[in-house]
């Protein structure tokens, strides 16, 4: 052996906690304990798994995973270990493979995922798995984010050897609510029985029968009802477990997916919205580890149906008279309309109900607007709900936080308006994308009395219908934006379609009409757009200061210390 | 990847310069020349004509009966001998088609129906003849053997909308088609 370097990589990794693996040849450091599929991963060499996810225990059941591997030579009595010019061992490799999901790295192991050995035991598996796959691919919602048609375009053999019967099994079966399972396409990597079992504490399904006629059940008596069974869909590498929501909707590879976040509570759940044309088909939730791992839950999965929806206000809706019903518009008559109208209120006689659901620049618009109206009378709308110890959390609206911050309002004086709508003492209310009917608590009655009502909303309510003016906002998925959610983490909206109809979205419309009404503050009628709107309230505000659209990142950023915590997210930490 | 090699035949020498091939095909071209200035060209025998050429007095007289067997005209859906409507919805053809005149609206089989192993049929199935151009993708792409491209080269419309044929149309000019592949019975 030639001179020893000083400090063997050995001795370097092990005082960073770590150790020295060799994967295809190359030499890694990676922490103690990773598991080798991980580590795979994440040096861009892809290990293909069916059952390992990394939020649930390890099966080890599928087997897709086999890599060779090998360890330095075992020591003969009093021997010392030998080093080569780089500092490492040489390995000796093991003649059958392991599988990369249940093995954790070690000092000195060498992985091989090229080699004939694990590309032998690649195809194997899947013949395997495939002798009594259906391949139904055609009517299969998974065709196109299908593992196992994946892995067998890319490891498989392309022929199959087996000429005998399928087995047969339960096809097209409801197991819940919003899940169907077909038997015969499932791999029985169980994702979902450890899903119910870890994750959601309901033991529904299991594994029934012996041999090849093995199959995912719920348990006598028992259903998948839980509000979380849908992310089972996600889970399922395959299309054993399918969505009743998108059944036969579209096939995935015509949507798009735009990452955003869901707007139905403060968690702000990550999300991706799946489109095509103008159209909303479906919602999955996207990683975040500190916000909600790789779930959600399915009532505000489903709560989507609205942006596509006939009740959608597409053009600007004006009451020319009393009595008269509201008649379609274009924008500049009806902006100019609306500010002649508000040039005839006074102040004092004014009040303005915000939503929490708007993003933090539109509530800094709502703030412009209030206070170039000389409006004191200002409010949002708060709204709570029963935290359910995983996701959802108590407070419904996702920007309360924003609110609090930009316009230090947290509903307190809701109660006041609602009392000056009901005396009389308010005779002009501007509502911005609050049906106010609802939580507010303020009846359609006492609408009909004011003076004067303007709305911004994106669908027809009982608000809109009382309306003297309609101006057509835009849903979450229509927009850009940032909120603030429970924990104080800021994260951002994105675009996944064009504002539909002449919808135009809540931060524009606000600043063209403070514009009109005769503000002249450049900080906010310069705003070209939400990106700018950010780095002004980057000036002003403490806690967003250096914040920019790029450094947010998808992941988003904490600003605000709230002592909010979301317990799954707690739950998850504390098993680790 | 999982591929299966094609074996390429190899080519000779002779085959590489060309030569060969280029005469063969100049012996055709006098050929048909030769038979031209005779008389006895393809017009006379097939189309009645006069003889000179290979021309066709259209519309007197029609190519349906001249066409061949590989022709491309207007894509239709048919059925199997079993009368089913082969079609499962699966879009292959509307992801492929390069002129996107294909739109399908998936949906389930209507209960009932007996095809409740097929689970999937389109809704609705539109493919629209102004935006067509007789590629032939969607019936080499289909995995269902439904679409094919019939012998229709004629097509005249006097309105945009008529140029739109909807699922109803599809199958009653595709008809029924003989020797596909049985899917979806209740062995499978």
């Amino acid at each position: 052996m030639s001179k020893k370097p000083a400090l063997l990589p050995k001795d370097e990794a092990a005082a960073e906690g770590k150790v020295n693996v060799q994967i295809n040849g190359k030499w890694y450091r990676f922490p103690k304990g990773t598991r080798i599929a991980d580590a795979c991963n994440s040096v861009g060499v892809h290990v293909p798994c069916f059952c390992y996810h990394p939020k649930l225990s390890v099966a080890g059941s599928c087997r897709m995973c086999l890599v060779e591997q090998g360890m330095p030579p075992r020591l003969a009595p009093g021997a010392t270990p030998t080093y080569n010019e780089d500092g490492y061992q040489t390995i000796q490799w093991m003649p059958r493979a392991i599988i990369a999901c249940a093995n954790t790295v070690a000092e000195n192991m060498g992985i091989r995922t090229d080699g004939k050995l694990c590309t032998e035991a690649r195809r194997g598996v899947l013949e395997f798995l495939l002798t009594n796959h259906p391949l139904d691919c055609p009517i299969c919602d998974q065709a196109g984010e299908c593992k196992l048609q994946e892995y067998t375009s890319d490891y498989g053999s392309g022929t199959h050897r087996f000429t005998e019967s399928k087995t047969k099994k339960g096809k097209n079966l409801s197991i819940g609510p919003r899940v169907n399972l077909d038997q015969e396409r499932c791999v029985l990597c169980r994702r979902c029985v450890r899903f119910m079992k870890e994750i959601v504490g309901e033991e529904v399904l299991g594994v029934v029968g012996r041999g090849t006629h093995n199959a995912i059940s719920c348990y006598p008596g028992t259903q998948l009802d839980s509000n979380y069974s849908m992310n089972v869909v996600d889970l399922c590498p395959v299309g054993a477990l399918t969505s009743k929501d998108f059944r036969f909707k579209m096939r995935v590879w015509f949507l798009k997916s735009t990452p955003t976040i869901d707007v139905n509570c403060g968690t702000g759940t990550n999300i991706n919205i799946w489109t095509r044309e103008q159209k909303v088909y479906r919602i999955t939730p996207r990683q975040n580890d500190e916000v909600n791992s790789c779930w959600m839950p399915d009532s505000h999965r489903l709560n989507y149906k609205y942006i596509n929806a006939p009740e959608r206000i597409l053009t600007p809706l004006v009451k020319t008279d009393a009595k008269a019903p509201q008649r379609p518009s274009t924008w500049d008559a009806t902006l100019n309309l609306v500010v002649e109208q508000l040039h005839k209120c006074a102040p004092v006689e004014v009040a303005i109900i915000a939503s929490a659901r708007m993003t933090n620049e539109e509530l800094y618009m709502a703030r412009a607007l209030a206070r170039q109206l000389g409006v004191t009378k200002f409010d949002i709308v708060p709204r709570k709900g029963e935290n359910d110890g995983m996701l959802i959390s108590e407070d419904r609206n996702p920007n309360s936080n924003g609110a609090k911050l930009i316009l230090n309002k947290t509903g307190a004086g809701l109660a006041t308006i609602r009392r000056g709508v009901k005396n009389g003492s308010i005779r002009s209310l501007i509502v911005l994308g609050e049906d106010v009917t609802q939580e507010a608590g303020i009846p359609a009655e006492d609408l009909a009395e004011l003076d004067y009502l303007l709305v911004m909303a994106h669908s027809e309510n009982a608000t809109t219908k009382a309306a003297d003016v309609v101006l057509p906002g835009v849903t979450f998925a229509e927009k850009y934006g940032t909120m603030i959610n429970v924990a104080g983490r800021i994260q951002r909206l994105n675009k996944a379609i064009e504002p539909l109809g002449e919808a135009r979205s809540e931060w524009s419309i606000m600043r063209e009409l403070t514009e009109l009404l005769g503000c002249d503050c450049p900080r906010v009628i310069a705003c070209p757009s939400p990106m700018m709107i950010l780095e002004e309230m980057a000036l002003e505000f403490e806690p967003m200061k250096g914040l920019t659209w790029g450094n947010i990142g998808n992941e988003g950023k904490v600003i605000l210390d709230t002592g909010v915590t979301i317990p799954l997210i707690e739950r998850e930490k504390s098993k680790k | 990847m999982s591929y299966v090699p094609i074996k390429r035949p190899k080519f000779s020498f002779l085959d590489k310069i060309y030569v060969v091939e280029l005469v063969k095909g100049l012996i055709i071209t006098f050929k048909h020349l030769a038979l031209s200035l005779m008389g006895k060209s393809r017009s006379k025998k097939d189309f009645n004509g006069k003889g000179v050429g290979a021309c066709m007095p259209f519309p007197e007289q029609r190519w349906d009966a001249h066409l061949p067997e590989y022709y491309r005209g207007a894509p239709t859906l048919v059925r199997g001998e079993d009368g089913r409507e082969r079609c499962v919805s699966c879009q292959l053809c509307e992801f492929i088609c390069p002129a996107r005149a294909i739109t399908v609206t998936p949906g389930p089989v209507a209960e009932g129906s007996g095809l409740e192993k097929q689970e999937k049929a389109p809704a609705e199935f539109e493919i629209d003849m102004l935006r067509c151009i007789y590629c032939g993708m969607c019936q080499e792409v289909c995995p269902e053997q439904a679409i094919f491209l019939s012998k229709e080269y004629l097509i005249t419309l006097t309105d945009r909308k008529d140029a739109i044929r909807n699922k109803a149309q599809l199958y009653k000019l595709g008809g029924t088609r003989k020797g596909l592949v049985n899917k979806w019975n209740q062995y499978k």
